[in-house]
This record gives structure tokens, sequence and C-alpha cells, in this order.
């Protein structure tokens, strides 16, 4: 009675294999050129800066339709272990190369170049009820230091004004850029913080969902979280020892946003720099970013800091 | 006569109508209200332990459609992703992507957890300790993280040993390994449960063991088979950090294929992105891509089901 109905299995492998070899097919016939330019470019990295290089690979591709770029979000970490084993072409990044990542493109025989492609407002954000408009640098340290045993608001020093509610804290993941920076900026060692904290991982959404729904909620994260969630949490002014300071696309300009105003990169590689294609889509980088940045949340270049870079980009071309 | 003949054997009837008698009056009088209530009860734990589970499922497809219902249009499937222009963004690389990768899933894990279950059901001596260590690991296999099989593949698939790259083969074969063992014990469950009258009925009929499997055994289990596949699939097609450790990207603007180095993106990976962006627009969209990962499951499933009740027998 099964002798008919044993075949079909052999007909469902047949079927999947033929749409296999249909795909492999449709995959090696490359078609179509309006533009002379043509290659693949990869980038990967930090989940941050990803929108920004979307956007501008997204234009760029509309230019250049046979230069296949794509984008990945290991985060910046991540994106360096790929990068330095020679996997990608170039790599996002919230938070400068380090010690330990030179290190593994030393290691990989990749040399990187880095340009900087934006600003970014760190923003330390708490909820709207929260009466206290501004923290010190030391106060921020002593609340997030590893070890720290303060659990409410009330227990930090020469608070002003004073304020009773239950310390709950939110922050990224320790893969994370912002992380990196965060803890270099406030607590002078990369990776210092306290452990007790509810860590959101990549998704700084929740901090803002954790924040907006305690009282004595504290979170950080980019720019443009703030920005997207004005209303639902409310940043907070920073003092580094010059008063006050708002987290704004002004501040972070004018560079009295310090600590937490941090530069984003994009490192290529020198092997990357030497295809007419990447080169292009470089240039194109920084000629559009500043257009793009406000649009979708990012503090664009100053003009100091656009020449700067274009005039190292050239050099790179060009050597 | 009917007294004399029945004397010993009504004396034994009556003793067994006795014994019955009292069993049912203790069953009817005391015991069955308390029974009662228990089976009540434990219906309604049932009924209760189906409605979390299906109230769950139901909230996140409502949740889904609600939440993306502004950005949910024919685009969706036609368009790639924007970030300009997210209003324009579609799955449809995310898409092809992410049916490519299940197919080749499928291609591989079937005749791998199929002859692994044929292996340990037909032929494996359990009285080896080697076989009872495959079982055992098998078993274990189910139960490892994603991220760890994300981690393998990266390092053996990717890298290593075999040194494919960051293509769409590789996030396949990755993929595979993490739900093989889901259908190794889903298709010894199928071959278990064909009776062994059958086998042995085709084994004294002089077929060989491999001929009786063949067109015995194989075929009765593939309803089980199917539903390992099933359950496979399901689990495979939601996969996010081990595809973001193999190397899917989340900004793919052209249709990926099975080896081109170029890059390939898949559905979670696109969404767990765009559910953690800070603009609105991102999470209509990740809503709306949750919506068309449930489209291309529900379809891959129902073609599934058509399938396995095509094959369903009673013995």
């Amino acid at each position: 009675m099964h002798n008919v109905k044993y075949k079909f299995p052999a007909g469902v492998a047949a079927a999947a294999l033929l749409a296999l070899g249909v795909a492999a097919c449709s995959g090696s016939s490359d078609s179509g050129s309006s533009s002379n330019l043509s290659g693949n470019i990869r980038i990967d990295g930090s989940s941050t800066v990803a929108p920004l290089t979307e956007a501008i690979a997204e234009g760029f591709q509309s230019e250049n339709p046979d230069v296949k770029v794509t984008v990945g979000t290991s985060g910046t970490g991540g994106g360096f272990e790929k990068f330095c084993a020679g996997e990608t072409d170039a790599n996002d990044a919230s938070s400068a190369i380090d010690g330990e990542q030179k290190k593994l493109c030393k290691e990989g025989g990749v040399e990187w170049e880095e340009i900087q492609i934006a600003n970014d407002a760190l923003s330390i954000v708490v909820n709207p009820d929260n009466p206290v408009k501004c923290l010190t640098v030391d106060q921020l340290s002593s609340i997030w230091e590893d070890g720290s045993g303060l659990s409410n608001w009330n227990e930090i020093k020469g608070l002003s004004p004073s304020y009773d509610a239950e310390l709950t804290l939110f922050g990224p993941g320790t893969d994370s850029g912002t992380f990196e920076y965060f803890t270099e900026a406030v607590n002078g060692e990369e990776g210092n913080q306290r452990k007790n904290y509810n860590n959101v991982g990549e998704d700084d959404n929740q901090t803002v969902t954790g924040v907006s729904g305690a009282p004595g909620g504290m979170g950080y994260f980019g720019y443009s979280f703030l920005v997207e969630n004005e209303g639902t949490v409310r940043g907070l002014e920073i003092d580094n020892g010059d008063g006050c300071v708002a987290p704004s696309e002004k501040t972070v300009q004018d560079g009295s946003y310090t600590p937490l105003a941090r530069p984003l990169f994009i490192y290529p590689s020198a092997k990357a720099l030497n295809d007419k294609a990447f080169d292009q889509f470089m240039r194109y980088y920084l000629d559009n970013v500043n257009d793009v940045a406000s649009s979708i949340g990012f503090i664009g270049l100053t003009d100091a800091q656009l020449s700067e870079n274009k005039k190292k980009l050239d050099s790179l071309i060009s050597g | 006569m009917a007294s004399l003949s029945g004397q010993p054997g009504s004396g034994r009837v009556r003793f067994a109508t006795d014994g019955a008698r009292a069993v049912t009056a203790e069953m009817l009088s005391e015991q069955p209200r308390r029974d009662l209530v228990k089976g009540t009860i434990f219906f309604a734990l049932l009924l209760l332990a189906l409605t979390v589970a299906l109230v769950g499922l139901a909230a996140i497809i409502i949740q889904a459609a609600v939440n993306g219902a502004p950005a949910i249009s024919p685009t969706l499937f036609t368009n790639g992703p924007s970030t300009i222009n997210p209003s324009e963004a579609g799955f449809r690389p995310a898409l092809i992507g992410t049916i490519y990768l299940i197919l080749g899933v499928i291609v591989l894990v079937v005749p791998l957890g199929v002859g692994a279950a044929v292996y340990l059901e037909e032929y494996g001596d359990r009285e080896k300790w080697w076989n009872r260590t495959i079982e055992l690991n098998v078993q274990n296999l189910a139960g490892v993280p994603s991220i760890i099989y994300g981690i393998l593949g990266l390092a053996f698939i990717v890298r290593g040993p075999l040194d494919l790259g960051f293509i769409l083969a590789a996030g396949s074969l990755t993929l595979a390994l993490l739900v093989l063992p889901t259908v190794i014990l889903a298709a010894r469950e199928a071959i278990r449960a064909v009776p062994p009258s059958i086998r042995e009925g085709s084994l004294a009929l002089g077929a060989t063991q491999w001929q009786t499997i063949r067109r015995q055994v194989l075929p009765a289990a593939i309803p089980g088979v199917v539903t390992g596949v099933i359950l496979a699939i399901s689990r495979a097609i939601g996969e996010t950090a081990p595809l973001l450790l193999v190397g899917a990207a989340t900004f793919v603007t052209f249709n990926p294929t099975f080896l081109g180095d170029n890059g390939y993106s898949a559905l979670p990976v696109l969404i767990f992105n765009y559910a953690s962006r800070p603009q609105d627009e991102f999470r209509v969209l990740a809503s709306a891509g949750v919506v068309v990962m449930l489209v291309v499951l529900l379809a891959m499933n129902s073609f599934a089901i058509w399938l396995r009740n095509r094959y369903e027998q009673q013995w």
C-alpha cells in the first residue's frame, strides 16, 4: 500500500534541489550596468552608526547600482573582530579603536584608517517627574562606578534639589561601544561599571520604557534616542567643572558638552582603499553625511572636522 | 437441572456480581463527587493551559498587526530596506534571504535527520555504549542555546575547516545544525511508532532489512517526520543571534543567493534591527516585518501540514 507513496519524498527533494540550482544560477549572472563603478562593499560594526552608513549606502547605490553595499550590526567590538580578520572592508564604530582591537588587527595583518563621520551626545536620561536638572561628573561616577552601593537618589552627595526615589539604572550591554565610551569617560576606565543595573543589551528602547516607568529611573544612550523620546524621558545636564550643559547639537559641536560628546567613526581598511568603488563610496560619505545626519537623529560634523577628514581621506586615496 | 448444574457456578457468579456491585456502589456513592470535582478542576486547568498558550499567540499576532498596520502594504514584499525613506521600505531581500535559508535547512536536515533516526532506531544496538552516547548527546544538543551554534558556525563553517565565508549557505548550514536534533528526535518517534508487525510481515515475505525500511517503515513515518520538520523550520525561521554571528547583514538592497559572497540578510535580523531604532517609523516597520514573517511561516507550515495529512494513516 505504500508503493505509490514512498516516491513522494524523492520528488520533494528534487524540487528543492532544483530551487537551489535556479538560485545558484541567478546569482552568477550579474546583469545591467548603468554606472561604470561595480563591486562589493561590506561594512559591519556599531549598531549606533549603522543607520547613518545605511542612509549613505542607499544614496550611493541609487547613483551606482552595480556597487553592492551591505551593512551589518555586530556591534563595534564584534565588527572589529571581523574587520581585523580581513572579512569586511570597513567598520562602523561608536568609540575609537582600543588597544586590544589594534592588536587584533595587527595579528590579522589589516591596516586601518580612522575617519570621523558624525558626532553624538551620549545622553543621561531620567524620569520626567525627577526634579533634578543637573549632575556633576563626580556624582554620575559615584552612581555608576564599579562597587557603587547607591540605591536611592537621596544618597547622592551634594544633590540639589533632594529627591527621594529608588535609583533604578538602565544601561547597554558590555559589547556596546556606548558602554565602552561611557565607562571610560565617566568612571575613568573602560569597562568599569557597577554590575547591578538593568542590562538592556543592544535595545535602547528598553531604557526608554524602563526609565519612563520608574520615578527614580536613570539610563544612558545615544542622542537620537533622546530626540525621539523627549517628553517620555528627560535629558540631564552635565557639569564637568564649567557649569551645567545640556546635550544638544550646539553644545556638542562647540565642544562644551564634555565629557560625553563623542565622535562616531568609520574605519576603512587600507586594502579596501585601493578599490575605486570603495574610494568613491567614502568620498560620497563625507560629501553627504551632514545632509543626512540630522534627519535621522545624528549630530553632523563641524566645518573644521569635515574639512580635516576630507583632507585625510584625500591623502589616503591618492597616497 | 438449572439449579443443579448451576449450583457451583451460581456461587461464583454471585461472588463476582457481589464484588462488581460493591465496586460500582462504592464508585457511585462518595467517590464520584470528589472525583467529579477533581476531574472538573483538572479539565479547567487543561483549558487554562491551552488558553494561556493561545492568548499569548493571539496577543503577539494582534499586536504585530495593529502596530504594523500603517506600514502593511504590498510594497513590503517588493521593496528593499530604506533608512532615508522608511515609508517606502520593504523586506524583499530579507524575505528572499529567509526563504533560501529555510530551503537550505530543509534540504540539509531531512536526509541527515532521517538518516540518523533510521540508524538509531533500526540498526543501532542499544547495548553498545557508543549508541547510547549518541542518543544522549542528540537529546542534549536539542537544548543547547542557539548562540552556541552561531559561534560553532562562525568558527567551523564560516572560518576554520569549511571556510565558506559569510555566505547564505553558511547560514543555512548553521541553522540546520541548530534544528537537526529536533528532526532526529521527531523522526525517531515516527519510526518507532510504525508497528513491529509491519516490519515482521515484510521480513517474513523475504524483504531485506533495507527494503523493509525503504518500502514500509519510511513511508509510514512521513507524517511524523514532517511534524518534526515543521517544528524545525518554525524555530529556524525566527533565529537571529546565530545569523548575526555567521554574517547576516541588516542592510542589503539586492536579492541574495546561496553562494554569493556579497552578503545576505534575513527577516528576523532586519526586524531586530528596526525594533531597536529610535524612530517610530522603524518600530512600525518591525511590527509589519513580524506580520511578513508570520505569513511566510504559515505558508510553509500549511504546505507541510497538507503534506502530512496526505500521508497520515491508521493502522
